[in-house]
C-alpha cells in the first residue's frame, strides 16, 4: 500500500491542507482548538514513522516511499514530483514538529474567529511543507508563494495596532523579490535539456541541475534568485521588515515565522541556487559572506540595546541567520553541514524563546527588558529553561547550537580567516546581549510585575521539555543528523565543485 | 459564421421584444437563453458542424482560434450575464435594448476576431464600438455618464479615424494592392515609407482600442463614468477582443518585419505597465482603480504582441480569460454595493462573508497569486517574452509593475478582512442565494484553471 497509492511525502502535504480546510467550517473554538492540534499530531506521526525509513542510501527500495512524481503541466515539461531527501527529511520533521509544540504552547490563548486562525496556520503548514519536497521549480515557486498568503492573513488579521503595515511590508518585500526569481526560474528553464517527449525543456530539479548556462548570463540570474532568498532569511540589508512583523505579529505566526519560514530562504539557497549557478556562487560568495557578518556584527550590536523582547528576538533572529548565510557561500563539507544542523537547531532555539516570552507578557502584560526584573524568584522552572536556551543561543558546548555553529566556523576559517576572526565577534556579542536579557529578566529584585508571574502551566512544562531535550541531545550526540544528511551535503558539494 | 449570424439576429430578437416583454425581468432570460444557443452554435462549428455556409471570398476566416477564442468570449458574457443580469435592469427603463446592444457588440467581437481582411477589421471594430457609445450614456441623468459617452464617443471616433487611414496607407502601400492581411505579408526586404507610416497608424489606433498607453486617456473616466455593469463588459469582453484583432494583425501581415515595429511595441508596453500602476495605487475609488489597473493588465497583454510566438499566443488567451473572470466576478459585486470607495469595503469579510472570500480570490487573480489562473496567464506571458531572448529588462520592469500592483489590489483586502466595518455602509445589500453560489463556481473557476491551464490552452491544438 506504502509506495504504491501514497507516499510520506504527500501524507505531510495533504494532512495540513485538508485539515485545514475542513477547520474554516469548524465553529467552536474548542474543538477546531482540539481539531488543530490532533491533525498536527498526526503530521508529526508521519514524520516520525518517515524518518526510520529514511536510509535510502543502504535501503535503495525505501526510495519509493518517499519520491513521487505525477503529469501535471506536460505541454511545458513541469510535474507534480514531490519527494525528501537528507535535508528534505530534518526540514519537514522540524516543520511537523514546531506546529504541535506551537498549539500546545498557545493553548490557552484565545482568538477571534478561531476557525480561520487555525485553518490558516494548517494550510501555512502544508505550503511550508511543499515548498520543501518540491522537486519541480514550477512546484516550488508555487508552494513559495503560497506558503506566504496564509501568514499574510494571519499576521494581518491577529496581533498588535501596527500590525497591517508591517505585514504589508514584508508581503510587497517577498512578493517583489519572488517574482524576479520567477522571471530567473523561467530563463533557467528555458535553458533546460528535454526530460520528456512533450516539452523541449522542463521543470525539473535535475534539468535544471544539467541546465546550460554561461558564466555570464549566471551573473545576473544568480541575483534574482538571490532576492527571493535573501529576502527570506533575511541578509542585511534586506532585513528591514523583520523587526516590525516580529514585533506587531501575534505569537503564533511569529513562531511559525522565524522557527520555519526563514528556513525557506535558506533551504532555497542551498538546493536551488549554488548548484545551479556553480560560477556565479563562487564569484559572489566573498560579497554574500560580507553582507552576511555585517548583518551578524549590526543585528547583534541592535540587539544589545534592544528593549523591546520581541524585537529583541527578531535581531538575534537575524544575526543567526547572518552567520548561516555565510555558511552557505563556504561551499565546504563543514560549513554546509553545519549550516543545515543549525537549521534545525536555531528553529526549536527560537521557538523556545518565543514561548517564554509570550508566556512572560501574558503574564505580566509587559515586555519590556528593562520594566522587568526578578522573575527567577517567582518562577524558577521558567528561569530555568531561559537559561538553558540562552545557552543554547549562544551555543555553549553540551547544547546543540555549540556543534552547528562550531562547523559553520570551521568552514569560514577554512575560506578565509579574517571572515572567520571577524564573524566570531558575533558569538561573543551574542553572549552578550542574551546573558544582558537574562540579567534583567530573571535576577535582581522583584518588583511588582514579577509577582504575577505564577508557576508556568504543565502543558508549557512538557513543551519546553521536549525542546530541551533536542537542545542537549543533539549538543550532545549530533551523529542522526549528519548520518541524515551526508549524502546530501557531498551531492551538492560535487555539483558546485566545492 | 455560426456566432456572427445568430449574434445579429438575436440582437434584432432582442430589440423588438422589448415591444412584447411586459415586466422587466423578462429580457434576462432571453438574454441567457440566447447566449447560450451562440455558444453552443459555436462549439458545434468548432468540432466541424457549421449551421451557415456563406461564401464571404475568404473576407473571413474560420480557423480552431478564431472560434476557441469565440467560445471563452461567449462563456465570459454567460457568466456575465447570470452574475449581472439583474443589474442590467437597473440601469434604466429600456433594459431590452440594453441586452440588444450587448448582443450587437458580441457580433462585432465575433467580426473582429475572426477578419481576413483590413475591411472586416474596421467594421468589426466599429460594430463592438458604435452600441458601446450608446450604452455608456445609458443613465441619461448621470451628468457623469454622459460625460464619459461623449468622451468615449469623441475619442472612439478620433482613433478609427487614425485606423481608418492606416488601412489606406497599407493598402495603397503594398504591392498588391490588397486589403487581405495574409496577402499582405510584407517581406523583409526593403520597406515602402507608406506601409511604415500604415503601421504606425495601425498601433496608434488599435492602442486607442485596447487602452494603452499612452492613448489610454479615455479609459479611466469612461469606465469610471459608465454605470458599472456596463464597464465590466466593456474592461473585459471588449477589451480582450480588440487584443485579439490587434494580435491577428500584426501577427499575420505584419509578423515578418517585426524586428522594424517592435520598439514601438516595446515603449508602449512599458509606457502602459508603468502608468497604470502607479496611477492606480492613489485611487481611492475601487471602480476607479480597477479602470486604472485594467490598464495595467492590457500592458501584460501587449507582451503578446511584443514575443509574437505560439507561447504568446496560449499566454494571451489564457490572460484574457483568467483577466476577465476575475474583472467580472469582482465587478458584479461592486455593483451590489453601496459605496465604490476602500471605505465601502470595509469589513465585508464580517457583514458579508461569501463576498468577502470571493472578492479576495478575485483580487488574489489579478495580482497574480499562484494557484490562480491569473497567475498562469502572467507566467505564460513572462514565459512567452523571455523566450524571445531579447529586452529582458522589459520583463524584469513587468514583474517590479506587477508587485505594484500587490500594492493597491491588497489594499482592498485589508479592507475587507482587517478593518471594522463602517456604520451603516453595505446593510442592505440585496443578493439571492443563486447569486452567492454563482459567485463560488466563478472562484472556482479561477483555482481550476490555476491549477490546470490546459483546460483553455489544449483547444487551441484541437
Amino acid at each position: 500500500m506504502l509506495g504504491t497509492y501514497f507516499t510520506f511525502t504527500e501524507l505531510l502535504l495533504w494532512i495540513p491542507l485538508v485539515t485545514g480546510l475542513i477547520a474554516f467550517f469548524i465553529k467552536d473554538s474548542r474543538k477546531v482548538k482540539t481539531f488543530a492540534i490532533l491533525s498536527a499530531l498526526a503530521t508529526l506521526v508521519v514524520s516520525i514513522i518517515a524518518l526510520t525509513f529514511s536510509d535510502v542510501a543502504n535501503h535503495p527500495e525505501y526510495g519509493v516511499y518517499h519520491n513521487v512524481s505525477y503529469v501535471w503541466m506536460p505541454y511545458i515539461g513541469s510535474s507534480f514530483s514531490v519527494g525528501m531527501d537528507g535535508m528534505g527529511f530534518l526540514l519537514t520533521f522540524l516543520t511537523s514538529l514546531s506546529y504541535p509544540l506551537i498549539f500546545a504552547s498557545t493553548w490557552k490563548n484565545e482568538y477571534k474567529n478561531a476557525h480561520s486562525f487555525y485553518g490558516l496556520m494548517l494550510l501555512s503548514q502544508a505550503g511550508i511543507m511543499g515548498v520543501f519536497v518540491a522537486y519541480d521549480a514550477l512546484l516550488f515557486y508555487f508552494f513559495w508563494e503560497l506558503a506566504l498568503i496564509p501568514i499574510y492573513f494571519l499576521c494581518s488579521k491577529w496581533g498588535e495596532e501596527k500590525r497591517i503595515q508591517a505585514t504589508f511590508k514584508f508581503f510587497i518585500y517577498t512578493f517583489l523579490s519572488s517574482l524576479l526569481m520567477l522571471v530567473g526560474i523561467i530563463f533557467v528553464y528555458l535553458h533546460t535539456p528535454a526530460y520528456a517527449p512533450d516539452s523541449a525543456h522542463s521543470f525539473s530539479l535535475m534539468a535544471f541541475y544539467n541546465a546550460v548556462l554561461e558564466p555570464g548570463q549566471q551573473q545576473w540570474l544568480f541575483w534574482l534568485f538571490f532576492a527571493a532568498f535573501a529576502v527570506k532569511i533575511p541578509i542585511f540589508p534586506l532585513h528591514t521588515w523583520q523587526p516590525g512583523v516580529y514585533e506587531q505579529g501575534n505569537y503564533p505566526s511569529v513562531m511559525v515565522l522565524s522557527a520555519i519560514m526563514v528556513k525557506m530562504g535558506v533551504f532555497g539557497m542551498i538546493r536551488w541556487m549554488i548548484p545551479i549557478f556553480p560560477a556565479a556562487s563562487e564569484s559572489y560568495a566573498d560579497i554574500v559572506i560580507v553582507l552576511s557578518i555585517i548583518g551578524i556584527v549590526y543585528a547583534s550590536a541592535i540587539a544589545l540595546v534592544q528593549n523591546d523582547l520581541k524585537r529583541f528576538i527578531a535581531w538575534t533572529s537575524i544575526a543567526h541567520l547572518g552567520l548561516m548565510g555565510a555558511g552557505i557561500f563556504v561551499r565546504n563539507e563543514s560549513g554546509l553541514q553545519g549550516v543545515i544542523l543549525e537549521m534545525f537547531n536555531h528553529g526549536v532555539n527560537i521557538l523556545a524563546l518565543w514561548i517564554i516570552v509570550d508566556i512572560i507578557e501574558k503574564k505580566t502584560g509587559v515586555r519590556k527588558i528593562k520594566e522587568l526584573s526578578g522573575l527567577a524568584v517567582k518562577s524558577p522552572s521558567l528561569a530555568i529553561f531561559l537559561v538553558i536556551i540562552a545557552f543554547a543561543n549562544i551555543g555553549l558546548p553540551l547544547t546543540n547550537s555549540f556543534v552547528s555553529e562550531f562547523l559553520m566556523f570551521n568552514g569560514l576559517f577554512q575560506y578565509n580567516k579574517i571572515f572567520a576572526v571577524v564573524a566570531v565577534s558575533g558569538i561573543i556579542l551574542s553572549s552578550a546581549y542574551m546573558l544582558r536579557m537574562v540579567q534583567y529578566l530573571f535576577f535582581g529584585t522583584p518588583n511588582e510585575l514579577s509577582e504575577k508571574v505564577g508557576p508556568i502551566s504543565g502543558l508549557q512544562k512538557i513543551v519546553l521539555g521536549v525542546i530541551i531535550l533536542f537542545v542537549i541531545g543533539l549538543g550532545v550526540y549530533p551523529e542522526p543528523v549528519f548520518n541524515l544528511t551526508q549524502n546530501f551535503v557531498s551531492d551538492i558539494l560535487a555539483r558546485v565543485g566545492g | 459564421m455560426n456566432a456572427i449570424i445568430l449574434t445579429a439576429i438575436w440582437g434584432v430578437v432582442m430589440m423588438f421584444g422589448g415591444v412584447f416583454f411586459k415586466k422587466t425581468s423578462t429580457p434576462k432570460y432571453w438574454a441567457i437563453a440566447g447566449v447560450i444557443l451562440i455558444l453552443a452554435a459555436n462549439i458545434l462549428e468548432f468540432f466541424g458542424t457549421p449551421l451557415f455556409n456563406i461564401d464571404t471570398r475568404g473576407m473571413l476566416k474560420f480557423d480552431q482560434y478564431t472560434l476557441h477564442f469565440n467560445t471563452i468570449v461567449f462563456s465570459c458574457t454567460l457568466l456575465y450575464f447570470l452574475l449581472n443580469g439583474r443589474d442590467v435592469e437597473k440601469v434604466g427603463p429600456h433594459v431590452s435594448e440594453y441586452f440588444s446592444l450587448m448582443f450587437f457588440v458580441l457580433c462585432g467581437a465575433a467580426i473582429s476576431v475572426s477578419y481576413n481582411t483590413l475591411l472586416l477589421l474596421f467594421l468589426g471594430i466599429e460594430i463592438m464600438s458604435i452600441p458601446l457609445y450608446i450604452l455608456t450614456g445609458s443613465t441619461k441623468q448621470n451628468l457623469k455618464g454622459n460625460e464619459a459617452a461623449l468622451k468615449y464617443f469623441l475619442m472612439g471616433a478620433f482613433s478609427t479615424g487614425i485606423l481608418l487611414m492606416g488601412i489606406a496607407l497599407i493598402y495603397g502601400g503594398n504591392s498588391l494592392g490588397s486589403f487581405y492581411i495574409d496577402a499582405i505579408n510584407i517581406g523583409t526586404g526593403s520597406m515602402p515609407v507608406l506601409i511604415g507610416a500604415g503601421i504606425v497608424l495601425l498601433i496608434v489606433g488599435m492602442s486607442f482600442k485596447v487602452s494603452a498607453a499612452p492613448f489610454h486617456f479615455w479609459a479611466p473616466d469612461v469606465y469610471d463614468g459608465a454605470p458599472p455593469v456596463i464597464s465590466s463588459f466593456m474592461m473585459t469582453i471588449v477589451k480582450i477582443a480588440a487584443f485579439v484583432a490587434f494580435v491577428k494583425l500584426f501577427q499575420t501581415s505584419f509578423g515578418s518585419i517585426h524586428g522594424e515595429w517592435k520598439m514601438l511595441v516595446i515603449i508602449i508596453t512599458a509606457a502602459t505597465l508603468f502608468i497604470g500602476n502607479i496611477t492606480a495605487v492613489f485611487q481611492q475609488s475601487v471602480k476607479r482603480m480597477l479602470a486604472y489597473s485594467s490598464i495595467s493588465h492590457a500592458g501584460f497583454m501587449m507582451f503578446a504582441l511584443f514575443a509574437l510566438n505560439s507561447t504568446a499566443w496560449e499566454g494571451l488567451i489564457l490572460y484574457a480569460a483568467g483577466y476577465s473572470i476575475a474583472t467580472i466576478g469582482l465587478f458584479a459585486i461592486i455593483v451590489k454595493m453601496s459605496d465604490y470607495s476602500l471605505d465601502g469595503f470595509r469589513g465585508l469579510g464580517k457583514t458579508h462573508p461569501a463576498l468577502g472570500i470571493t472578492a479576495t480570490i478575485f483580487l488574489l487573480s489579478l495580482t497574480g497569486i499562484p494557484l490562480t489562473v491569473g497567475f498562469t496567464g502572467k507566467f505564460y506571458v513572462l514565459l512567452a517574452a523571455v523566450k524571445t531572448g531579447q529586452h529582458l529588462w522589459l520583463v524584469i520592469f513587468a514583474v517590479i509593475c506587477a508587485a505594484i500592483g500587490a500594492v493597491y489590489y491588497f489594499r482592498v483586502i485589508q479592507s475587507i478582512y482587517f478593518k471594522e466595518p463602517v456604520e451603516g455602509v453595505n446593510v442592505g445589500l440585496n443578493y439571492s442565494t443563486a447569486f452567492k453560489y454563482l459567485l463560488f463556481i466563478t472562484a472556482a473557476l479561477i483555482i481550476l484553471f490555476g491549477i490546470a491551464p490546459g483546460l483553455i490552452i489544449d483547444w487551441i491544438y484541437y
